[in-house]
């Protein structure tokens, strides 16, 4: 029993293993991974919003004739779309995409797939964005009598713009949180050196290299860190499926029954992984520089 | 050979930003040889500079004019990367022992050993002969707090000794222990001068220096006033 309690305290002669609390420090680093977790997820879920709804806002508006009009009649919209100075290019959409368009709001009715009377779609690219759609929507059904006008594409433009903000916005809290991150295992560092001030001068004495002592410090706060924020990162997936079972039906999905049947594969596993081996990474950097920049002051 | 030249030595002064050494010289143009082999004692009231030349001894501090030259090597030519190397061949014992409180003393001892990477197996052997040496085979696996304060001194001299150093420099080791203890632990000091190592041994206990009659460095106020 003597020799392995023996061996292991020799292997920590600084005595990191009281000064570097294996409470506070993980505890901390496990919150800041849950929000590093949450701003990932949400980086995550803005982009895949905009980018499903892109495909919507190809379009900005959209015309539509119903579905009996007569190729004529089309023709003749699409020629008094194209003389308005707003619009840069209109187009009938073909029925296959229209149907794929339309799934998710939907679903795969039977209707759809048996060929169900789908109106016919004339889709506008706008030269740019309208300041009041609605009025130019008023000025569209003048031009093509009988038409419906969906200005709905200029919304999800600006849906699409709000997600691609909301995705910069977490990536900035995701900096932010490895920021404070770094200041936390600083402070924790300094704090563990001014425990053991006394250690690490007789170690300096005794020959100790900085790397050697910089090494202590690092391996222990690059374990407590990785234990930390694989709590914290465990602890959020919950979360995550939550939020994104909640935005399934905006991805053309549909809300789970119960928790199995949360989207977990849908959760961002492979940026999550990497949560933990980055904050070890940042808490082993961290350590190193502010032990080594202590260490300067001795001789 | 320890040799200085012309040495001043500067503290930080009390706002002490950085190291910038504002503070007054504590040291000044201390000058001599010490051959390799031979024990010096180093003399002077408190407050001399003892312990400020001692650490230049052992490279804890640089000078701040002169030159410092241990172990063959020219302080001024050393990049800061080198030091620890050269640490690892000076032995140092310390008026408070110095020992790692929450290491058992086969850890302490095996310290200077670990740090300089040497392998468990000759670890445990050299750690064996080193306890037997100074007769505390027999508290390995007891805690510093536990030890009496000369048993204590005489793990920390086998700590400085169980690297083999060429230089062993002892900064009143004996201040804080009876006469009895005292006497044992100088025993040892000048046993590893008998065995070839260059030792200083600091003190104002002129008691001793009387049974162990020997060359003497003696300070007063940060300058050499008597060498021999
Ligand atoms: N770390 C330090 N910082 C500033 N001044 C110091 C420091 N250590 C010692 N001194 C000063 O240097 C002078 C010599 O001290 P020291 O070398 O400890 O003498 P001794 O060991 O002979 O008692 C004293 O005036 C002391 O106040
Ligand atoms: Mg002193």
């Amino acid at each position: 029993m003597m020799r392995p309690l023996r061996r292991s305290r020799g292997r920590d002669p600084l005595g990191l293993r009281r000064a570097l609390s294996d409470r506070l420090l993980p505890g901390l680093v496990a919150a800041m991974a849950l929000l590093g977790a949450l701003a990932l997820a949400g980086a995550r879920g803005a982009s895949d919003l905009s980018a499903r709804w892109q495909g919507g806002a190809a379009a900005a508006m959209t015309v539509q004739l119903p579905a009996t009009a007569p190729a004529a009649q089309v023709e003749r919209a699409l020629a008094a779309l194209r003389r308005l100075p707003e619009v840069a290019k209109a187009q009938a959409m073909e029925r296959e995409r229209l149907a794929a368009l339309l799934r998710p709001w939907l679903g795969e009715a039977p209707g759809a797939a048996a060929g169900l009377a789908l109106p016919v779609v004339i889709e506008l690219h706008l030269r740019r964005l309208p300041q009041q759609p609605e009025a130019l929507a008023l000025g569209i059904a003048q031009a093509v009598p009988g038409a419906q006008v969906e200005a709905h594409g200029v919304w999800v433009a600006r849906l699409v713009a709000l997600a691609r903000s909301l995705q910069g916005v977490t990536l900035a809290a995701l900096l932010l949180v490895a920021g404070i991150a770094a200041a936390v295992v600083a402070v924790a560092v300094r704090a563990g050196i001014a425990a053991r001030r006394e250690a690490i001068g007789i170690l300096h004495d005794l020959g100790a290299t900085d790397a050697d002592i910089a090494g202590r410090f690092a391996g222990r706060v690059a374990l407590l860190v990785a234990l930390g924020a694989l709590a914290g990162t465990v602890l959020a997936a919950p979360v995550l499926a939550g939020l994104a079972d909640l935005a399934a039906p905006l991805l053309g999905g549909q809300a789970a029954a119960s928790v199995l049947g949360l989207p977990w594969g849908s959760l961002p596993w492979a940026e999550l992984a990497l949560l933990p081996v980055l904050g070890a990474g940042i808490g082993w950097v961290t350590a190193q520089v502010t032990v080594r920049r202590w260490l300067r002051r001795l001789a | 050979m320890v040799r200085f030249a012309s040495v001043g030595l500067r503290y930080a002064g009390p706002a002490g930003a950085g190291g910038d050494r504002s503070g007054p010289e504590v040291l000044h143009d201390l000058s001599f040889i010490l051959p390799t082999g031979s024990f010096h004692w180093l003399l002077g009231p408190s407050g001399a500079g003892k312990s400020s030349l001692l650490r230049l001894m052992q490279l804890a501090l640089r000078p701040s004019r002169g030159e410092v030259e241990v172990l063959g090597v020219p302080l001024s030519r050393v990049r800061r990367g080198a030091l620890p190397g050269l640490r690892r061949r000076i032995g140092v014992v310390y008026q408070d022992f110095r020992l790692l409180p929450h290491l058992p003393v086969f850890d302490n001892l095996a310290l200077p050993l670990r740090i300089a990477g040497r392998a468990e197996p000759q670890i445990r052997a050299d750690v064996q002969e080193m306890l037997r040496w100074v007769g505390l085979e027999s508290k390995a696996g007891t805690l510093p707090a536990a030890l009496s304060g000369g048993e204590q001194q005489r793990v920390a001299i086998a700590r400085a000794v169980v690297m083999r150093p060429a230089l062993l420099v002892a900064d009143e080791p004996t201040g804080n222990l009876d006469i009895a203890q005292a006497r044992r632990v100088l025993a040892l000091l000048q046993e590893m001068h008998r065995l070839g190592t260059t030792v200083v041994v600091a003190t104002h206990a002129e008691a001793l220096v009387q049974e162990h009659p020997a060359p003497a460095l003696r300070l007063a106020e940060g300058r050499l006033v008597a060498h021999g």
